[in-house]
């Protein structure tokens, strides 16, 4: 159920004040959710994300910045393959389509791809979703849309989003690309990368099936969006394109999932005292404060996909909190949450011995003590 | 639907059509999917029987010496004069005593001492180190989705064709070693054997049995839309053919009021306070052990379609399932505590293929600071909740959604490889959803 | 992760120093390890950028691909490579010792013991990280199936002459590095994460700067911040103090400095292709020669301080003394170093891209008993690891405070004496659990009988090792007052059963493979990076 309306819209302008003034809200980017993935259950990355807060600004603000780089010469490989892939009216990419994806289908020639620069996102919106049904207008027809844009309710707020390109079947059903630069190496590739790329596309392939819903009508019911996703890479140490349909269908009930907690933003909204604001233009002190009054839930995940995780890492360390080790750390511990609690359990200066934690660690200490001991000597 | 389902029926005609393809078939495999308590050892021995009059030498490959073990008391028991050959290690008490007592039942270490017999019965891992001039006729491969896709490898030459039965909701095979590298590649070692077998042979025959003989009919519609999405089966009994009741009424504690909903309702969730313990958490082992303690004080009887009169709720007849060795040690010490000593205790690894009348099971998440792949992992929670025949008691502590909630979504993802499912958070999603419905909150 | 390196960490985030995680050396290191130090290009899989190499630590050699997208320069850079490595790994080619192998004899299928060669020792190569271990695999996967001009004339761009060699060798020692306890080719933060705990981490753990940092803090810091400072810490042009262990190489370092390096460079080749007379080349040659040296700079001062810290990490190693079990698992490196070069001079194929059915069950079956010899091994050898097998209830130490003699029913009795251990530790004993102690290195089995005194005392039934007579050997049964450990998991692993060979794989498994052609080189492309 969507929150009614003047709800949202209550929402969308609260989530503007935290944003700053004149701050335009950041699109729900690769990274953006590789971070949800990675955890969450954070609420400090909720509410930031939710709110399209500038992770990266907010994150030099604090003095802590993110070590997110991109190498000039990735980038200037990544974008010569995208475009050795859709070269000639996106025809070897076409060819992947029909060949992983819908071989029975007529081989596509003559693809129709449809220029969809539009002004501003919500432009470029509307003016993929035009082509969108442009396409189901024409069935038999392979269609490429190359960059378009969608919008997905994130919290009350649009997201807008850009897959690589989404392909349209002859028989009127829809496929969502994703290009990479890792490669295809003797057909499997970094299992990790995989992953990052299926839930990417598991995010556009909620946003597709949201605009295909919006097509149905009387007459036609709404274009299928496939869950099986294509990906292209380089194969072996080429720049020749290889590509491997993708399963995603974990993946986007996963995200999904994910995306319908997100509501509770709301309520994390709800508790930030009135006023806090994260704009990176606030003194690092008042942004420290703002930042603070929502908790976060760090982790070493966090590192690879959070910006502001050299901030919560700090802040957890600090506090002691064991889980700045790992997540796994504390599965042995029950109610320690603390390094220095631990370690006085451990030593016997506190915790219950009759506490099957408390009394392991204690053995686990003395065992460790006996062991080195006895190296020792 | 318009026609009423007739599970004896719908089940009759699965083992007809799965006995034909065997026998009759020109595959050289056919496969069966058996969910919980569908009467796979029963279909097993059938076909074996069914084989062995036809003439056709038979080897049956199973995983473990119980197994083994199992299906041979079960085949001599449904033919005595039947010659049986039980191929076992070398190692000290390498089967079962109660073979001793059967006369049709020869035992040896070597196969060739066992040349000739109508079925010649082994593990995979002793079946590995024979070695056959002619390969037999035919095999039965018992819980083949459990069975890794290399040991199958080492025994597949030895028959020519093969029966393969198993049940794939429950925990797969593993490798204590890292396997990525043939992710994707038909034959990956570390895969199940039926993987492999079909990734190879698309097109052989396969069966499902439909209806499950354990299960109520209160726990099969739940176990089979978590676990069996998308191979769905029934319960072979109605809501009113099963029953439990207890001579001693209810004291008002937590754990006689989560049996009554459990007797009443097939399931009950003792839920206690929400809080972060290690994995031997006191209060849920001695919550358990309570449970378990009531459930045998207070005179239960068990009414079935197996018999006119009730039986009693006795202590073989009830099982404790839980995720950890060292939870398994802790429950079995706070039943002996509570002067239980005979009840079943053990993880669910170990209650694979097992049945009782009522389980009680110490949720895998309960208390758990952290859910990992290991406690998510659906074969583990479908075995737990699909052991018993009348009733499941889920001891658990309150949490555990918002634990799933921040479970991260970060796996990785090999090219090729068949998307499995159901997902684990999916699945634990779906039973605690159920369980729900059937909690008693209990401060201990 | 164990109770007892969880309790490492916490104590190593407490002290700010990292914690002892061994009490000894569980991995071979040789007396002339090969160190490499490679970078990669980023966004191409593993172009090499370039790389310090070398058995010396004061002179590693620096090699420089100063274009890396040309063709050339990449063939070069691996040529010069292959100088490098090959000669070291021939060194240890030649030096042989006798030994045995049980072999089937094709004409009886009897299992007979023949005569063989042994190498009487092996190279050792050392990467920063785990992914100097990938790229070490990829290098090898990307050259062994090249072709020389002397191999195939008519290929388009042929290899250098010794490249593909390389590319098998460098397949083996990355196939090798998954096999459990092996040695042939190690990842320093691997081997310095195994023997001390750190205050972070196990993510953070694959950052070699960091590591040293907690292990081996500079006078008046804690570990905890010269780590801290050893993963962030700038100067002035926004570069890493401590540059990453690579093969990636930081964005700020590519962008900052390199990109406009190759790009003078770039500059200077086309001013000399474009010379319009000898001493105008003359002159641009200088040009492109300074605008080289300017990239080898740069990539040393990439490189260097990682070299460092690997030899510094291997001395740190070397203060440990060497496990008991390690120079067994070591003579498996040898045996395997030994086979692959028996491969090479037989002039067999390079190795295949995919494993077959068989090759791939045999490779998980050797691994999967690797690792439970690893990790008995490291048990026995290491009282710490023992530490953390006890506590998991899988070993159990104590003083013996009974025997009792007794004798087995038969013929011949045999002595099956009664000992009672009082423990602190708790077992997970059942039912007659086989138990086993190590006797003059050699496993003694025993089996449970009875817990006594709710749980401090454990009663068992010694089985074997105690000779032939009646009464056991002199020293063969425990006695009173003796320390004694026993562990529930097997100290020696049986070997497997034997596969099928692969021509008779079974239909189950897609069935022989077929006659086995020489895999084809990889399309040459324009464009390629490897």
């Amino acid at each position: 159920m969507p929150p009614p309306r003047t709800r949202g819209t209550a929402l969308r302008h609260r989530l503007a004040e935290l944003r700053g003034p004149d701050v335009p809200a950041k699109a729900l980017d690769a990274r953006a959710l590789a971070a949800l993935a990675a955890n969450p259950g954070c609420a400090r990355r909720a509410i930031l994300d939710g709110a399209g807060v500038n992770k990266t600004a907010l994150a030099s603000a604090l003095g802590s910045p993110s070590a997110f780089g991109q190498s000039q010469f990735a980038l200037t490989r990544g974008n010569a393959f995208e475009a050795k892939v859709k070269a000639d009216g996106g025809a070897e990419l076409l060819r992947l389509v029909h060949e992983k994806l819908d071989r029975s289908a007529e081989p596509p020639a003559d693809a129709r791809v449809p220029d969809l620069t539009a002004t501003g996102p919500q432009g470029r919106t509307a003016r993929t979703a035009l082509e969108l049904r442009e396409a189901a207008a024409h069935p038999g027809a392979w269609t490429l849309l190359d960059h378009p844009m969608l919008a997905l309710d994130v919290a009350g707020s649009p997201a807008f989003l850009e897959p690589d390109a989404v392909v349209v079947h002859p028989d009127g059903s829809w496929t969502v690309v994703e290009i990479k630069s890792f490669p295809l190496l003797d057909g499997s590739a970094d299992p990790a990368k995989v992953g990052a790329a299926a839930r990417q596309a598991a995010v556009y392939v909620l946003a597709l099936e949201e605009v295909a819903v919006r097509l149905a009508h009387e007459t036609a019911p709404a274009p299928r969006v496939r869950h099986r996703i294509l990906l292209v890479c380089p194969k072996d140490f080429s720049n020749l394109p290889a590509a491997s349909a993708v399963d995603i269908r974990k993946q986007r009930a996963v995200t999904a999932r994910q995306l319908a907690r997100l509501t509770r933003i709301e309520d994390i909204a709800d508790t930030l005292p009135e006023g806090t604001c994260f704009s990176p233009e606030l003194p690092a002190e008042e942004l420290t404060a703002a930042v603070e009054s929502v908790p976060a839930t760090y982790a070493p995940e966090c590192l690879s996909a959070c910006e502001l995780a050299f901030h919560c890492r700090a802040r957890s360390r600090e506090t002691g909190a064991v889980t700045s080790l790992g997540r796994p750390v504390r599965a042995e511990l029950g109610g320690l949450a603390t390094v220095e609690d631990v370690l006085a359990a451990a030593r016997g200066e506190a915790g219950d011995p009759d506490d099957p934690a408390v009394a392991a660690l204690r053995r686990a200490a003395v065992l460790r003590a006996e062991a080195l001991e006895a190296a020792c000597r | 639907m318009t026609t009423v389902f007739d599970p004896s029926a719908a089940a009759a005609q699965a083992t007809d059509a799965i006995l034909h393809d065997t026998l009759h078939g020109t595959a050289r495999g056919v496969v069966v999917d058996s969910p919980p308590g569908a009467g796979k050892s029963t279909l097993v021995v059938r076909a074996a029987l069914e084989l062995a009059e036809a003439g056709r030498p038979l080897m049956v490959v199973a995983q473990t010496n119980a197994q083994v073990d199992d299906l041979v008391l079960r085949l001599a028991e449904k033919n005595p004069e039947l010659p049986v050959g039980r191929l076992h290690s070398s190692d000290a008490d390498p089967y079962d005593k109660a073979l001793d007592g059967l006369e049709n039942v020869r035992k040896s270490a070597k196969a060739a001492e066992l040349a000739g017999l109508a079925v010649v019965i082994s593990t995979a891992a002793k079946w590995a180190h024979v070695k056959v001039d002619e390969p037999w006729r035919h095999a039965i491969v018992d819980e083949a989705y459990q069975m890794r896709s290399d040991a199958l490898l080492a025994v597949a030459g030895l028959f020519e064709r093969a029966l393969f039965v198993g049940d794939p909701g429950q925990l797969d095979p593993f490798a204590i070693v890292g396997s990525e590298q043939w992710a994707g590649l038909a034959y990956d070692p570390s895969a199940s054997a039926v993987t492999t077998l079909l990734a190879h042979n698309p097109d052989l025959p396969q069966h499902r049995l439909p209806v499950s003989w354990r299960l109520p009919a209160s726990a099969a519609p739940l176990v089979s839309a978590a676990f069996y999405p998308y191979t769905p089966f029934r319960s072979g009994t109605g809501h009113g053919d099963r029953g439990l009741s207890f001579a001693v009424p209810s004291d008002g504690s937590g754990p006689d009021r989560v049996i009554d909903e459990a007797a009443a309702s097939g399931w009950g969730l003792l839920e206690l306070p929400a809080r972060h313990t290690p994995r031997t958490d006191p209060e849920a082992v001695q919550a358990v052990a309570a449970v378990v303690r009531r459930l045998l004080d207070r005179g239960g009887a068990a009414t079935s379609e197996r018999s006119a009169a009730p039986s009693p709720l006795t202590a073989d007849r009830i099982a404790v399932g839980t995720a950890h060795r060292d939870q398994a040690a802790a429950v079995r010490a706070a039943l002996a505590g509570l002067g239980v000593p005979d009840v079943v205790v053990d993880t669910a690894n170990r209650l694979q293929g097992r049945e009782y009348d009522v389980t009680v099971v110490l949720h895998p998440l309960s208390g758990r600071p952290d859910a990992t792949a290991f406690h998510l992992e659906t074969g583990r929670l479908c075995v737990l909740a699909s052991r018993h025949r009348h009733a499941c008691i889920v001891v658990c502590r309150a949490g555990v959604s918002d634990l799933l909630d921040d479970y991260p979504s970060t796996e990785p993802v090999q090219l090729g490889t068949v998307v499995k499912f159901p997902d684990g958070w999916e699945a634990n999603h779906a039973v605690l959803a159920h369980l729900a419905e059937h909690r008693v909150v209990w401060r201990p | 992760m164990s109770l007892i390196s969880t309790l490492a960490r916490l104590e190593a985030v407490s002290t700010g120093r990292a914690q002892p995680a061994a009490t000894v050396r569980h991995r071979h290191l040789g007396d002339h390890p090969l160190v490499f130090v490679p970078l990669t290009t980023a966004g191409e899989a593993g172009a090499p950028l370039g790389a310090l190499v070398g058995t010396d630590r004061d002179a590693p050699r620096l090699l420089v691909v100063p274009q890396p997208r040309d063709r050339d320069l990449r063939f070069a850079f691996l040529a010069e490579l292959a100088d490098v490595v090959l000669p070291y790994i021939d060194g240890y080619a030649e030096a042989v010792e006798a030994a045995e192998r049980t072999e089937t004899d094709p004409e009886t299928g009897k299992r007979v013991k023949v005569e063989v060669e042994l190498c009487a020792d092996a190279p050792q190569l050392i990467v920063p990280s785990r992914a100097g271990i990938d790229l070490v695999r990829l290098l090898g996967r990307s050259m062994r199936f090249r072709r020389t001009a002397e191999q195939d004339p008519e290929a388009p761009y042929p290899a250098p002459p010794r490249v593909p060699l390389l590319g098998r060798w460098l397949t083996h020692f990355g196939e090798r590095a998954r096999v459990p306890g092996s040695s042939l080719l190690l990842a320093m933060t691997d081997v310095l994460g195994r023997h001390w705990a750190i205050g972070q981490s196990t993510l953070e753990d694959q950052h070699l700067g960091a590591l040293l940092a907690w292990i081996d803090p500079p006078e008046g810091v804690t570990g905890a911040e010269a780590a801290l400072r050893a993963e962030l810490e700038r100067d002035e042009r926004g570069q890493l103090t401590c540059p990453p262990a690579g093969p990636a190489t930081d964005p700020a370092f590519d962008n900052k400095l390199l990109a406009p390096a190759i790009e003078r460079y770039d500059r200077a080749r086309t001013a000399l292709a474009a010379a319009e007379d000898g001493l105008e080349a003359d002159d641009r040659l200088g040009a492109l020669t300074a605008a080289e040296r300017e990239i080898r700079d740069l990539l040393l001062s990439r490189t260097r301080p990682t070299w460092d810290a690997v030899w510094r990490g291997l001395d740190l190693l070397r203060e440990l003394p060497e496990g008991a079990h390690v120079e067994e698992r070591w003579t498996r490196d040898r045996w395997s170093f030994t086979g692959h070069r028996d491969r090479v001079l037989a002039g067999e194929p390079p190795q295949p891209r995919r494993d077959d059915a068989v090759t791939a069950a045999n490779k998980l079956a050797t691994r999967e008993r690797e690792q439970a010899r690893l990790e008995a091994q490291e048990a026995l050898d290491d009282p710490l690891v023992m530490a953390g097998r006890r506590l998991a209830g899988e070993a159990f130490a104590g003083e013996v405070t009974d025997v009792v003699m007794a004798y087995s029913d038969g013929k011949r009795p045999s002595p099956r004496p009664l000992v009672t251990v009082r423990t602190d530790d708790r077992p997970q004993l059942g039912e007659r659990t086989k138990v086993y102690r190590s006797l003059g290195g050699k496993p003694q089995s025993a089996e449970f009988v009875a817990a006594e005194e709710d749980g401090a005392c454990v009663v068992l039934r010694i089985l074997d090792k105690m000779g032939r007579g009646k009464e056991p050997e002199p020293g063969s049964v425990p006695e009173k007052g003796d320390r004694v450990c026993f562990t529930l998991f097997e100290h020696e692993q049986r070997g497997g059963a034997k596969l099928p060979d692969p021509e008779e794989t079974p239909w189950t498994h897609g069935g022989p493979p077929g006659e086995a052609l020489p895999e084809a080189a990889d399309p040459v492309t324009e464009e390629d990076v490897l």
